[in-house]
């Protein structure tokens, strides 16, 4: 296949598939459109523009970071199974049933957050659920645990069905990731840069999906059978899971990229050594990365925490030259036209680069001491979710649209919403950046008077944001329902009609 | 590093990325270099990668030369010892007066909830946190250097009255021979 056409063949979708693609993309962008609505309220809150009482105001939290991970991680997982179907053979029943799980999970979480008062953050962290001080009732908890079950399961079908495929075609897991080349021999050319990386992303995300699991029945079971937990051993499940799976938004994102970008700048992207390498070894350190969420719990053996933080900067160098610095010499001097995919896909690769600096340095323990669970953390999530993942994932959806006849991958809209996406973005990561450079404390429904200016310019980021969304989101849903179909021609990469005035102004 | 010291940090290597790709894109209608060799690319990314690895041994070194905490099981022997338990919403601590330039060493539990036990100082900074764990003590030895009324705040969710679960406590100037004792 040819590394460079802009819709081939073997990409193409027939009719079932397309159907649920189709309500993949929509239920994706859509959610996300409702979820920043709820952070912008949030926002407004602690600006003292909007009035929201600590408990609705925490619901909303609660709902935010949980219905935010789990939109992320179906719609990177999307992108992972449309690609890595050209090379192995999936089954969309996988597909559908995440899917299923994925919205029946959400709704179980909705209810017991909003019906149930469950108040407890995604991160749940033991034995809060089941310590409410009568807020919200056991069952409640129990439901929100169900829930976020019910998508760690629909994840995992679809990496059981991934890594069988992969098994059959490639014989083993260390084949696919080409670890036969580490130290030696012609690396095949024709390897899949997708099939490495998605090897190593159903490993490593399927242990911290284990974890999980282990966690959130221990926890069901401390509900109803009275079972004792150690409450280190909860949280270092609880954060095993967590960063893996949140981490592994990016991972399968970047698959994106490097399958897009190559057709949008007419250069190819070669498989080499030491991108095996990265990926072997960011599949490993990440796995082995999470005592870093633990270095202010100084009961966590020492080891552990020197490990979290030697795996937090190993982890982040190898990807990051595979991918970021791939892309910026794939760009360089390709003659790249800046239509939304391509320019979606620059915006990504730039925030998570730039979103890893602040990420790197609260990974050092002696700077975590100042900036843990300030809003420093949020600042640098948000950084890479904003401006990174979230970018990339709509790079793909808008890559999609442009196959379709009525529609195109840039129009003069976009001119309005990407630089007003970009410019909110940067203001309201830099807000919470700041915010935490003060100390301002995350999570806290009520601000004193000294922490509401950052808020309230993280509140004008937010709005941009959303105004942003708001385009991005017509748009995708626009071209997502049009019929059509047939691959725009494209004789060299970026090759589709008429860029965006305001998006060729971005380069 | 302090908290200024890191957002400087930050703010120097979010903006070395942002002008690597403005460099990267502004150059890219521009089809200038011939392009590479296979061998030349792959060359190239041998030493970034070796590169990294090397600064990351560095950076590894210097940051955890010095480790933030004292060893948690034996006596740490600070001169002043400040027991605290976080509950649901509030901080009992067995003092609430620690004298400037002493040691001290917080002994942080917690009687329901995972908690975070975090000192601001009068300027409204943090000093050092150090969570406060069901059934565990964790232990934090902060020496203070400017007397006054320092702020403890929750920074793990806990809850309802987490942002209302805040205490104080006093730091008195001491005696220029007790602290150089």
């Amino acid at each position: 296949m040819n590394a460079l056409e802009m819709y081939p063949v073997e990409e193409r979708l027939p009719h079932r598939e397309r159907v649920v693609f189709t309500w993949y993309a929509v239920t994706v962008v859509a959610l996300y459109l409702a979820m920043m609505l709820v952070g912008l309220t949030m926002r407004l809150t602690q600006a003292t523009w909007a009035d929201v009482g600590p408990h609705l105001f925490y619901e909303l939290l609660t709902m935010h970071g949980t219905a935010m991970v789990a939109n992320t991680a179906s719609g990177a997982l999307a992108v992972m199974w449309f690609f890595l179907r050209k090379y192995v053979p999936l089954h969309t029943g996988a597909l559908i049933a995440n899917y299923a799980l994925f919205v029946g999970g959400l709704a179980v979480i909705t209810a017991s957050v909003f019906w149930g008062n469950f108040a407890g953050m995604w991160t749940m962290l033991y034995p809060l659920p089941m310590h409410s001080m009568t807020i919200w009732s056991d069952n409640a908890a129990a439901a929100f645990i169900v829930g976020t079950l019910m998508i760690g399961i629909g994840t995992t079908v679809v990496f059981v069905d991934a890594a069988l495929a992969i098994s059959k075609v490639y014989g083993n897991p260390f084949r696919a990731m080409g670890l036969q080349w580490l130290f030696g021999g012609r690396i095949d050319p024709a390897h899949p840069k997708t099939v490495v990386a998605a090897t190593a992303i159903i490993i490593a995300d399927s242990i911290g999906i284990l974890a999980g699991a282990i966690i959130m029945v221990m926890m069901l079971l401390n509900i109803y059978a009275g079972l004792h937990l150690n409450a280190l051993f909860a949280k270092e499940l609880t954060y095993w899971f967590g960063h893996m799976f949140i981490n592994a938004t990016i991972f399968m994102a970047v698959i994106g990229v490097f399958e897009l970008l190559p057709r949008y700048t007419g250069k190819p992207i070669p498989i080499t050594r030491p991108f095996l390498w990265a990926w072997a070894i960011a599949g490993l350190l990440v796995i082995v990365v999470f005592p870093h969420h633990l270095f202010m719990d100084a009961a966590q053996p020492r080891w552990m925490a020197i490990m979290g933080q030697v795996a937090s900067y190993g982890e982040g160098f190898p990807v990051y030259l595979a991918t970021a610095y791939e892309a910026l010499r794939n760009i360089h001097h390709s003659r790249i036209r800046w239509t939304m995919p391509a320019c979606l896909i620059a915006l990504g690769m730039f925030g998570w680069s730039a979103g890893i600096v602040p990420a790197i340095l609260d990974g050092t323990i002696d700077i975590n001491r100042l900036m843990h669970n300030t809003d420093w953390v949020p600042g640098h999530f948000h950084f890479y979710l904003i401006l990174g993942v979230l970018p990339m994932l709509f790079a793909f959806f808008y890559h999609l649209i442009g196959e379709r006849k009525a529609s195109r991958a840039a129009s003069r809209i976009d001119g309005f919403g990407f630089p007003v996406y970009l410019i909110g973005g940067i203001i309201f990561v830099l807000a919470f950046l700041d915010a935490g450079r003060n100390s301002v404390p995350r999570r806290y429904a009520v601000h004193i008077a000294e922490w509401v200016p950052y808020d309230q310019a993280g509140s004008v980021g937010a709005i941009l944001v959303v105004l942003g969304m708001c385009v991005f989101f017509a748009r995708i849903i626009v071209g997502m329902l049009q019929h059509g179909g047939h691959p725009a021609p494209a004789p060299r990469g970026g090759a589709l009609p008429e860029p965006a005035p305001a998006a060729r102004a971005t380069g | 590093m302090n908290e200024n010291q890191v957002w400087y940090v930050a703010l120097a290597g979010m903006a070395v990325v942002a002008l690597i790709f403005v460099y990267v894109i502004a150059t890219a209608r521009v089809r200038a270099a011939p392009i590479e060799s296979h061998d030349d690319v792959v060359s190239s990314r041998h030493w970034v990668f070796i590169g990294l690895i090397i600064l990351t041994a560095i950076v590894s070194y210097f940051t955890l030369r010095h480790f933030p905490f004292p060893a948690q099981r034996g006596p740490v022997a600070a001169r002043q010892v400040v027991k605290v338990m976080g509950v649901q919403w509030a901080w009992q601590m067995s003092t609430q007066k620690v004298k400037e330039g002493v040691p001290v060493e917080f002994e942080v539990s917690s009687g329901d909830v995972n908690h975070d036990f975090a000192v601001y100082a009068p300027d409204g900074r943090i000093v050092g946190q150090v969570q406060a764990m069901p059934g565990y003590t964790n232990k934090m030895v902060l020496v203070f250097k400017h007397a006054g009324t320092y702020t403890v705040r929750c920074l793990e969710y806990c809850g309802l009255g987490h942002a209302d679960m805040e205490t104080t406590f006093t730091v008195v100037a001491n005696p220029p021979t007790e602290t150089a004792a």
